[in-house]
């Protein structure tokens, strides 16, 4: 049977409705057009001025919500919840941090070609690994490659030896709690307890410019209309229900002949691409990666903006990155000792009353009906 | 009560198609790898099958044979090994010793799940699995016979043609009423309707149906056997049933399981005669 | 009784006896200005009449020994005694003109004070002098050790002493004599001793610095024989780390067994518990210091229980209010149950302070036991074992001996039908769950003993907790134990050539490789029911 030759970009265009494309549309032209003329164009004290706080905040948490959105991929629709996320994030923030690095130059604090970290641990020359990374090219190839060839190879193992559920979890915590240990270390190469920051400038421009401010807010907001036309096309195609079948009964999805092992394999490759790109765009806006960003407590972290947001809806995670962020920075600002009161009793709530989360709660009071079979999904969701 | 009258005829052009009257076993022929040889007439061959769990013999050195086109059913009480068998046919289980071919040529045991599905082994699960958060047509459309690699799912689109085959084994399984509803919705006979459909869908040569009546009306379970029977001839069916009037409704040959291996076989009415066999359903 | 009159009797005639004259002669050269000359009066003195000499020294050594008209005195808690009759002087002349010495000098000072509590009757001031010998020992004390072996009875300060005759030999100018020292060195397992026989095997220069071949060759296979010792002691150092560090991680995954292994509850939050059991130490500590400050050595006795009934305490509440409705949504679980953790986390931050607090070892589980010279075995490491080997013991004992025990095995095995035969599975869940916390409550009471004890402390066991639960196999107790001590021994080992954090590492990847290979874990499950 061949498939019906229609070019993907009608296909692309088929799998979101009108009004869709009218919002993403208008979220477009706020980021690229709006936003850089209310920072750039205003004056301080304008009434309409965004200020650089909100401009980096937004940025960040628009790389949040592309984590968020590749983490839905992979959980909501796939029923695999990683807690490992958090390392593919910072793989990328840190490859492209190596671009940063060499593009500081002779303007560190020992004005050497080698980064700061390196003189100070008295090496001479850059580490094999670090070849090359001064070509912003080949970092992008980093970028990319390296996060999908370690989840490819991770996958791959733990699908093929049909380790699911907690178990899965539990060892892809593991994963990313032995490369934040290895990260540490001042012998691994990547700047130890410090990781990188005091970048200078990045393609020659120099980074805290407002301008390159906006254009990698720009450039966030563009990553993340990406991904989630990407994503929405994908969970609207075969392979999209596949993937879910997969997610309520795998032996079904077997047995009618489908290699679960591949599907799983690529979304959570191309999920872990995802945060990875996610992390590089992170990295120039909030200026520092260090290997904290792994720590297990960050990578559940991801779970929650989910979660809170409402799991198998694309929207969901992104309203969830924005919503729990918001408040984190709300909070750690306002009252830093009832931050995690707040962050613990969301985890608590948005298990025990959300299931849908926040997009699924609208739904429910528009509808004035419960959802089909969302206690079904649940159970299933979480056995898978 | 004319489910059969629609009963789905295979494209006869289509390169799977069996053809069972081409045996030419004596004259000799060629070996088509990962092709299903019917050259003996015979689809399936289980010999001293032996599986155990931790000491506990679930298969001991059972062997069977199940013929092209033939409608089997399987009987035991609880425990004889029926479902162990099933899964060892369909990949689920390694047998510790002992060899599974399907026809001349195809080793199962060096296959794994979803290539044994390719070949052409279709299996209906004791308790109806089916995608619930899927609707009835999304159920049928992911089971059809199609190229099943990621790359072709991610940019698959449903063509006519396939449209129009899950159109009639909507109607064959009477729920051309329900494509739009979600799966999980269904009653418990409407879900083993959907069932069959899938596998239906998935043109299997051999179709292994566990309990496929269990939780139907009398009604439901007599239109399944009706369908069964059309099925018979153009598939090989293996059927584990405890309802003996469904049973003798399908009129095969009966092979009685006991404690992991043959006991007994022959029609419904041989079976029953059996002191052996009377014996293991009526206890010592 | 009598054994002690006649001990009494022998210290009043020591006592008697200090007050015997020394030569004043030999006293004189003490107050030299020559270090050389003072160095063998010492030697002289102590040779002379140790008893006597001991005071003189030990002023000399505190500067106490001071010079007026030509005497030699002795200042102790301002009053003065002549050095030579140890008599009071009263009036104490005036003029006292102390006598200071250099570092030189001390040093060959202390290692004569050291000899002469040689002849202390009392034997561990022997004993430790005898070590104290063995480092410093060399040819001016040869008499005097000869001396005190002569009257030493104890076998093992004997054999020090032996080796500490040897070791004084070592540089004197007959080589049948260093030969024979050398060889007795060899029975040595102290690395120090090592250190003294490596010259002898090497060459300074062009020139051997042992000229006799046969003394070298001695040398060379007593070198052998203590690193084979030392080896020895290493190796048998690392096991026991590693199963102390075994010991740690297995009461920290204990608690985990039950809750996850046996119920199937993802619990985040375990390291909190962990948490709340140290916490209890450290309260009852505090207690013990505000109202039985008499009894304190004995607060983590009392920590016990009370460890165990807060977490358990904490681990009810959080069964009835969370988990019971997450029950059979083991992913929901885990992200509930982390936050609980973190909820846990700030709360002990808010009533304790983000700082880490001060949790003491008594006063009993401080030393250790020396096996060898560079073996030391600490106590607070050794009861730690026996106490989660207790702890070990209890757990199986109520989960195979009482019927609560046997209500969760039923309730684990099969939950409805364990309903239906009567057991009350909503109760047996909670009180498994209690048990489960209290368990890591008695866990947080013994790392309260060997780690920080802070609001993060709990955060660092909870990925070794799973990964020992994930290796021994769900629902496997011996699965459990066998992982914890494999994995404590194994990492130390590691660590002895990839430092810790590498080692940490290696762990992590080998686990997960394993659980690739093995997804049921060490000890599996096998048969029909795994899948289900």
């Amino acid at each position: 049977m061949m498939p019906a030759r229609t070019p993907f970009i009608v296909r692309l265009g088929r799998s979101f409705d009108a009004r869709s494309w009218q919002m993403a549309g208008l979220f477009a032209a706020c980021a690229l057009i709006a936003v850089p003329f209310m920072h750039l164009a205003l004056p301080p004290d304008h009434p309409l001025h965004l200020s650089t706080y909100f401009i980096t905040l937004t940025g960040k948490i628009l790389c949040y919500a592309i984590v968020a959105v590749a983490m839905d991929l992979i959980w909501g629709y796939g029923g695999i919840l990683s807690l490992g996320h958090g390392l593919f994030f910072a793989l990328g923030g840190y490859a492209f941090g190596m671009y940063l690095m060499r593009q500081i130059g002779r303007d560190g604090s020992y004005q050497s070609d080698l980064p700061d970290f390196m003189v100070f641990l008295d090496w001479q020359e850059l580490p094999w690994f670090w070849a090359g990374s001064d070509s912003f090219l080949w970092v992008a190839l980093l970028v990319l490659v390296v996060p999908a060839l370690i989840a490819f190879v991770f996958g791959y193992f733990a699908f093929r030896s049909r380790i699911k559920g907690v178990y899965f979890s539990i060892i892809t915590q593991a994963l990313t709690y032995a490369a934040m240990l290895l990260f540490f270390r001042n012998e691994t190469g990547f700047g130890g307890n410090n990781g990188f920051t005091d970048f200078k400038r990045i393609l020659g421009y120099p980074i805290t410019a407002p301008e390159t401010r906006v254009v990698l807010f720009a450039l966030s907001a563009l990553a993340l209309i990406g991904t989630l036309l990407l994503a929405r096309y994908l969970v609207t195609s075969k392979f999209g229900r596949v993937l879910t079948a997969i997610r309520d009964a795998e032996s079904r999805v077997m047995f009618i002949g489908y290699h679960p092992l591949w599907y799983k394999l690529f979304v959570w490759t191309l999920s872990a691409m995802l945060c990875a790109i996610a992390g590089a765009l992170y990295v120039p806006q909030v200026g520092i990666i260090n290997p904290s960003e792994m720590s297990v407590a960050n990578s559940i972290e991801i779970a929650i903006w989910v979660a809170v947001g409402g799991r198998g809806t694309l929207i969901g995670p992104v309203l969830g990155a924005f919503l729990v962020n918001l408040a984190k920075s709300w909070f750690t600002v306002s009252f830093p000792e009832y931050w995690l009161f707040f962050l613990g009793t969301l985890f608590i709530v948005a298990t025990l009353y959300l299931p849908q989360g926040v997009v699924g709660l609208w739904l429910r009071l528009r509808r004035r009906e419960p959802p089909p079979a969302a206690a079904a999904t649940e159970a299933k969701g979480a056995r898978a | 009560m004319n489910a059969v009258a629609v009963a789905h005829t295979p494209n006869p052009d289509h390169p799977d198609n069996p053809d069972w009257d081409s045996g030419t076993a004596e004259l000799g022929h060629l070996l088509r790898p990962g092709q299903l040889d019917l050259s003996h007439k015979v689809i399936l061959y289980l010999e001293d099958i032996t599986v155990s769990f931790d000491g506990f013999r679930a298969l001991d050195k059972l062997s069977l044979t199940i013929d092209a086109g033939e409608l089997r059913c399987i009987i035991g009480p609880n425990g004889a090994g029926k479902t162990t068998m099933m899964d060892v046919i369909t990949g689920k289980t390694r047998p510790d010793e002992g060899t599974v071919f399907f026809g001349q040529t195809i080793d199962l045991t060096r296959l794994g799940e979803p290539e044994i599905a390719h070949i052409g082994i279709g299996r209906k699960f004791q308790k109806p699995t089916i995608f619930e958060n899927h609707t009835v047509f999304e159920n049928l459309e992911l089971a059809m016979k199609t190229d099943k690699r990621v790359w072709r799912s991610l940019c698959a689109l449903l063509d006519p043609a396939a449209g129009d085959r899950i159109a009639e084994t909507l109607q064959l399984i009477r729920l051309a009423a329900h494509a739009d509803r979600l799966a999980g919705l269904l009653s418990h006979g409407q879900k083993q309707w959907l069932e069959i459909g899938m596998l239906l869908m998935q043109e299997p040569k051999l179709l292994l149906l566990d309990e496929p009546v269990a939780g139907m009306t009398d009604e439901e379970t007599e239109r399944t056997g009706e369908l069964f029977l059309s099925l018979a001839g153009k598939h090989s069916l293996v059927v584990v049933e405890h309802d003996m009037a469904f049973v003798k409704q399908l009129g095969g040959k009966v092979s009685v399981l006991h404690e992991g291996s043959l006991l007994a076989e022959g029609s419904l009415e041989e079976v029953q005669a059996d002191q052996r066999v009377i014996e293991v359903y009526l206890g010592r | 009784m009598r054994k002690f009159g006649l001990l009494l009797c022998g210290w009043l005639l020591g006592a008697w006896g200090a007050h015997a004259a020394i030569d004043p002669e030999l006293l004189k050269p003490l107050a030299s200005d020559d270090s050389a000359v003072r160095i063998d009066a010492i030697a002289a003195l102590a040779q002379a009449s140790p008893e006597e000499a001991l005071p003189v020294l030990k002023a000399l050594a505190e500067d106490a020994l001071a010079v007026a008209g030509g005497r030699m005195l002795r200042v102790e808690d301002g009053r003065v005694f002549d050095a030579a009759s140890n008599s009071e002087l009263r009036p104490p002349p005036a003029g006292l003109e102390t006598i200071g010495i250099n570092n030189r000098v001390r040093r060959e000072l202390s290692a004569a004070l050291a000899a002469l509590r040689l002849f202390s009757a009392e034997r561990p001031v022997r004993w430790q002098a005898a070590q104290e010998v063995t480092l410093s020992a060399d040819a001016k004390m040869l008499p005097l050790l000869d001396k005190a072996l002569a009257a030493e009875s104890d076998p093992e300060i004997r054999n020090r002493l032996q080796l500490a005759q040897a070791q004084a030999s070592l540089g004197s100018s007959d080589a049948a004599v260093r030969h024979a020292a050398v060889r007795t060195l060899g029975e040595s397992s102290d690395p120090r001793v090592r250190q003294l026989l490596i010259p002898f095997t090497e060459k300074r220069g062009e020139v051997w610095v042992e000229a006799d071949s046969a003394v070298r060759a001695a040398a060379g296979t007593s070198i052998r024989s203590i690193e084979q010792r030392l080896a020895w002691a290493d190796h048998l150092g690392r096991a026991f780390s590693g199963l102390s560090l075994g010991s740690i991680l297995l009461l920290a995954a204990l608690g985990l067994a039950i809750t996850y292994g046996v119920m199937g509850v993802i619990n985040m939050a375990h390291g909190e518990l962990l948490m709340v059991g140290a916490y209890s130490a450290w309260a009852m500590q505090s207690v013990f210091r505000a109202y039985l400050p008499g009894a304190l050595d004995w607060y983590l006795l009392a920590a016990i229980p009370v460890g165990f009934l807060a977490a358990a305490l904490v681990g009810v509440v959080m069964e009835r209010l969370v988990i019971r409705h997450l029950y059979g949504r083991p992913l929901e679980t885990l992200l509930a149950t982390w936050g609980i953790s973190l909820f846990l986390m700030q709360v002990a931050r808010t009533l304790f302070g983000a700082q880490n607090v001060e949790v003491a070892n008594p006063v009993w589980m401080a030393g250790g036991i020396e096996v060898l010279p560079n073996l030391m075995l600490p106590w607070n490491r050794i009861i730690i074992v026996a106490f989660s080997i207790a702890v070990l013991v209890a757990m199986w004992a109520i989960l195979n001996l009482t019927r609560l025990g046997m209500f969760v095995r039923a309730v684990t095995q099969n939950r409805p039908m364990a309903g239906c035969v009567g057991v009350p599975t909503g109760r047996i869940d909670t009180l498994a769950f209690g048990l489960g916390a209290g368990i890591a409550g008695l866990g947080g009471v013994a790392l309260s003993q060997i780690a920080n004890v802070g609001p993060d402390m709990g955060q660092g066991y909870i990925v070794d907790s799973f990964m020992v639960v994930v290796l021994g196999g769900v629902g496997q107790l011996a699965g459990a134990v066998w992982a914890a001590l494999g994995l404590g021994v194994f990492t130390k080992f590691l660590e002895g050539w990839t430092g810790a954090v590498v080692a940490k590492i290696v762990v992590l990847v080998f686990i997960i490789i394993f659980i690739q290979k093995r997804p049921q874990g060490l000890f599996a499950l096998k048969g029909r029911f795994v899948e289900a």
